[in-house]
């Protein structure tokens, strides 16, 4: 018998304790294996234990953000805008869910959604530990989602902005991104304001990122500050009411209207066509989201004639009874005629405005120098960015007077050779409104800072007074033009239809070709209205701008007066502006009243 | 008075112990391997009512499982050897057509397959011949000359080679390799010469490193067969996520220092960081929860196991029986030895258990019945002498 083979385990003639080499080498391998196992052991727990531990920490400690309230925007009066609000997204561990998947149906019924659909998207991903069912859910849906009780089935807490007015405030508030970033609009240029500070804690989460225990907070939350805005969301809702009541009615390409306080330099309401709403991420794109009333520049046409006789007033040379001779016919430069629609004889100015002569207001601005008609312009804001801090605000183009050639002139007396933004035009109004003074436009409600509003970003001349304005026409000429602006209201005149009972109204009708390439397009019209309400101690301007409007009608006085006066009657009511135009004395006031009544049936046929 | 109090006590423990001994013996069980058996097993259930979350319907189905496997204890204590030697071909032939039949079940299935549903239970066909194999081995040496002839050993290797070969291609990496080492503990116990023992395990060791690594590997072998061999070593085939056990495994050993974290206190287990932590990698929360010195108890009573074991193998009188109980108190030990090590990141992950505390599986009736049969070859001695 060989050595090599001799095992206890064989129970052999010999006998059992003699050969014992197998057994030494059992018990031999079997204590070193014992022994490899504890060295393992402590080399884990003693000497790696620290970093150990500390890799044990890193995997469930973690420093979690909190999410900052976004402040609210609301209107003038309060009235919410942009809200931030609580909503919960529903999440899942497929890798739980799949083993009740019993009660998929229950949860399905309770998303909304086909049971086939939700048990497609679990099991096409089980081998993920995280699968949105549902984002920003409302919270009560989200509870009631979590009450089910339904294993592997989770909530996650997200702030999400809601606008309740939707389109009818789109333009002006923007949007924000998901991250509750601001994009556009007022959440862009106030986005520092609104936007609060994170904060975060240490908590101890689970494998599946579910919080166990909330340990520290290691910075505090800094939410977000309100934002109260000059507009009246009454005015607001009426405006884009009234504007896209004319813009389907004229088969418009386009639209703004924009309507400011004269005395405060505040936005009241500012509306665009095409609208958007910001609620619904699908209508995001730049066509509809543009907020044309401070982003588009269009050549004014004859609603910029009231600033040249500004000019032509201040320089002394002119009084509003100066007539001018139209008989001589038109005007031509070159390819470049400026003529009027009917002859008109020798005018006064008031005349002037009334008809809307083009012939005229050439031969008054080539007779005052350049640099004064420059200096009006200018002074009234035109070619100059606002002080609405509005992202993406337009300066409209209005160049030197050094550049200026008499065709280049004659043009821009009717609203030709210069751009404007709706909103400068409204400016414009407001300062002739306000009797020459021009305040700061602002989106702010003045004298806002008790609602929270620092001086530093709001209207700092603010106060219920707002006189921090600057003088840019002496007052009397400024008196004259908005007497002279309501002759075009009058029977007569060519905005007619803008007229309101009980209320004076001043405002001048524009309807100017289009630019197209190589020349001015005889098809496309920009038709506007421009005015101020009650023309005896004016309170608010206004300006409707349509573009390409395709109906029979493309005059400003018949395209856009009548949404003027629509808007403007309802917002004097809501603000309760006493009327200037009430029919005390029986005799001439019927008869008034009997005209007003023939100008609208007349307008309405 | 004091002193009768004393004596009279003490006359009755070593009463009732001497009465517990003779129940013991005529039910053909042993006290200490009893003992042993039952600590690990309540250390398990202790453990594995933290690992699952509280989660008392786990604890009481592992207790059911418990039961199951303490009534196979028993039967199988009461047969005798010898008809435990004449069931051996006939359990190995059965185990063999439940192979195939989950082979073929698998294959209409399209999906690997391991489990046999008779209806009324559920089980696995590889732990029958967890107990089978070396029961055959034995029973096939037990008339033999000892030591086995070559013709013999060819014979033996081919009883190892099928099973093994039918499991792991179901495919079954972890429960095939402890197949194997059970019939070749045997086969070493039996007195297999080195000279045929050493170049095996040298071919075995150096082969198996020559496929592990897939670029390796398919500089020599078609790359279908090389992936084959992947989803052998790892069943997920991600090649992260064997590491990922491997890691969480050793993170939360190492971070349960000395003393532990505590019952229920093992933030890597309780937060669900390590995987599989009721089932394979139940090893880590024993490390994380009590320390150092809960795994240096675990481990002694393990060794305490197999050392009875071995001496009770010892004690038996005839091959089948020597060689039979010592292969059993073998493999228990490489079952605890693969798992520690595979979860403290010494060997590589292959999904098998640590012996009666992981949570689940037939693994636990047949280590139950295995002791079962340890102890009626231990007890059906005929005593000589005294």
């Amino acid at each position: 018998m060989k050595r090599s083979i001799r095992s206890p385990f064989i129970a052999s003639e010999s006998g059992t304790a003699q050969h014992i080499n197998r057994l030494r080498i059992v018990l031999g391998v079997l204590l070193l294996a014992a022994l490899g196992l504890v060295a393992r052991a402590v080399d884990l727990q003693l000497m790696d234990h620290t970093f150990l531990s500390s890799q044990g920490d890193a995997r469930y400690m973690r420093v979690q953000t909190i999410t900052a309230h976004r402040g609210t925007i609301t209107d003038r009066y309060g009235e919410p805008l942009a809200v931030s609000t609580p909503v919960d997204s529903v999440w899942a561990n497929p890798q739980e869910l799949t083993q009740v998947a019993d009660r998929l149906p229950e949860l399905a019924k309770a998303l909304g959604r086909s049971t086939e659909s939700l048990a497609r998207r679990v099991s096409s991903n089980t081998e993920r530990e995280f699968l949105y069912l549902a984002r920003h859910l409302q919270p009560e849906k989200g509870a009631r989602i979590k009450a089910l009780g339904i294993p592997g089935v989770y909530l996650l807490r997200e702030y999400r902005r809601y606008y309740p007015a939707g389109e009818v405030a789109g333009h002006l508030l923007g949007f924000t991104s998901i991250d509750d970033n601001g994009q556009e609009g007022l959440e862009l240029a106030y986005d520092h304001w609104l936007a609060g500070e994170n904060g975060a804690k240490r908590i101890i989460q689970d494998r599946y990122g579910r919080v166990v225990e909330n340990l520290e907070r290691v910075r505090e939350v800094r939410p977000g500050k309100d934002l109260v805005l000059s507009i009246d969301l009454r005015i607001q809702y009426l405006a884009y009411r009234e504007l896209k009541r004319a813009l389907i009615e004229h088969r418009a390409r386009a639209g703004s209207l924009v309507m400011l306080d004269v005395q405060t330099g505040e936005v009241l309401a500012m509306v665009n066509q095409p609208a958007f709403n910001p609620n619904d991420r699908e209508q995001l794109e730049a066509r509809r989201y543009r907020n044309r009333a401070v982003t588009d520049m269009f050549e004014p046409g004859s609603s910029i004639k009231p600033f040249v006789l500004a000019a032509a007033l201040a320089s002394g040379r002119y009084q509003p009874e100066s007539t001018v001779d139209t008989s001589t016919g038109p005007l031509k430069y070159g390819r470049y005629t400026v003529s009027d629609k009917h002859p008109l004889g020798v005018i006064d100015l008031t005349t002037v405005l009334a008809k809307s002569s083009n012939v005229a207001m050439a031969k008054v601005a080539l007779d005052i120098p350049r640099e004064q008609l420059w200096q009006v312009l200018d002074a009234f804001g035109f070619g100059q960015v606002s002080t609405s801090g509005f992202p993406g605000e337009s300066a409209g183009l209005l160049s030197h007077y050094s550049n200026w050639r008499p065709v280049a002139i004659s043009s821009m007396s009717h609203g030709y050779s210069l751009s404007v933004t709706p909103l400068q035009l409204a400016r414009g109004y407001a300062v002739l409104g306000a009797g020459g003074i021009e305040r700061p436009i602002t989106f702010l409600r003045a004298g806002a800072g008790a609602n929270g509003i620092a001086g530093g970003i709001v209207n700092t001349g603010s106060g219920s007074g707002n006189s921090a304005g600057t003088r840019v026409l002496d007052a009397d000429a400024a008196a004259s033009l908005v007497r002279m602006l309501e002759a075009v209201v009058a029977p007569e005149g060519t905005g007619t239809q803008a007229a309101l009972s009980g209320y004076r109204v001043a405002g001048k009708t524009g309807t100017a070709w289009k630019a197209v390439a190589g020349g001015y397009s005889q098809e496309l019209y920009v038709a506007t209205f421009a005015g101020l309400a009650p023309a005896s101690r004016p309170r608010l301007a206004c300006v409707v701008m349509i573009d390409e409007p395709r109906g029979k009608h493309y005059y400003g006085g018949e395209v856009a007066a009548p949404a003027f006066a629509a808007v403007m009657a309802g917002a004097l009511r809501l603000l309760a502006v006493a009327p200037d135009d009430l029919p005390v004395q029986e005799p001439e006031d019927s008869t008034g009243v009997v005209r007003t009544a023939v100008a609208q049936l007349e307008a309405q046929q | 008075m004091h002193l009768g109090n004393v004596n009279m006590q003490g006359s009755t423990t070593r009463r009732t112990l001497t009465y517990s001994a003779r129940l013991l013996g005529r039910l053909h069980l042993d006290g200490p391997l009893l003992i042993g058996i039952g600590a690990i097993a309540m250390l398990g259930l202790l453990i594995l009512y933290s690992s699952s979350g509280q989660n008392m319907g786990v604890a009481r189905g592992q207790g059911y499982r418990l039961i199951m496997g303490l009534v196979a204890l028993l039967t199988l204590a009461q047969v005798a050897p010898k008809y435990l030697r004449m069931a051996a071909p006939w359990l190995y032939g059965l185990g063999i057509v439940l192979l195939l039949v989950v082979e073929i079940v698998g294959d209409f299935g399209k999906g690997a397959q391991r489990w046999l549903d008779l209806g009324v239970i559920r089980f696995q066909p590889s732990e029958i011949m967890k107990l089978a194999l070396p029961m055959l081995c034995a029973w096939y040496l037990h008339d033999r000359g000892l030591p086995p002839k070559p013709m013999t050993m060819l014979a033996l290797l081919a009883f190892i080679i099928v099973p093994v070969g039918l499991v792991m291609v179901q495919p079954d990496l972890g429960t095939g390799l402890l197949i194997a080492a059970s019939g070749f503990l045997l086969l070493f116990l039996a007195g297999l010469r080195w000279r045929i023992m050493l170049p095996l395990l040298a071919v075995a060791i150096v082969g198996t490193w020559f496929v592990s690594d897939f670029s390796r590997c398919t500089s020599v072998f078609h790359d279908y067969q090389c992936r084959r061999v992947q989803t052998l070593i790892d069943p997920t085939t991600d090649p992260l996520g064997a590491g990922y056990h491997t890691i969480q495994g050793t993170i939360a050993i190492g971070s349960g220092g000395v003393y532990g974290k505590g019952w229920m206190n093992g933030s890597q287990a309780q937060l669900e960081f390590l995987p599989e932590r009721s089932t394979d990698f139940i090893f880590a929360v024993i490390g994380e929860e009590f320390g150092l010195l809960g795994l240096a108890l675990l481990l002694g009573l393990y060794l305490f196991v197999i050392g009875r074991g071995l001496f009770m193998a010892l004690q038996c009188q005839d091959t089948f029986a020597r060689l039979l109980a010592g292969t059993l108190s073998l493999t228990f030990f490489v079952y605890v030895f693969v798992n520690a090590g595979m979860v403290s990141g010494l060997l590589p992950v292959v999904g098998v258990p640590l012996p009666l505390v992981s949570y689940g599986g037939t693994s636990m009736v047949t280590l139950m019945a295995s002791f079962g049969i340890l102890m009626s070859l231990h007890s059906h001695r005929k005593l000589i002498g005294s």
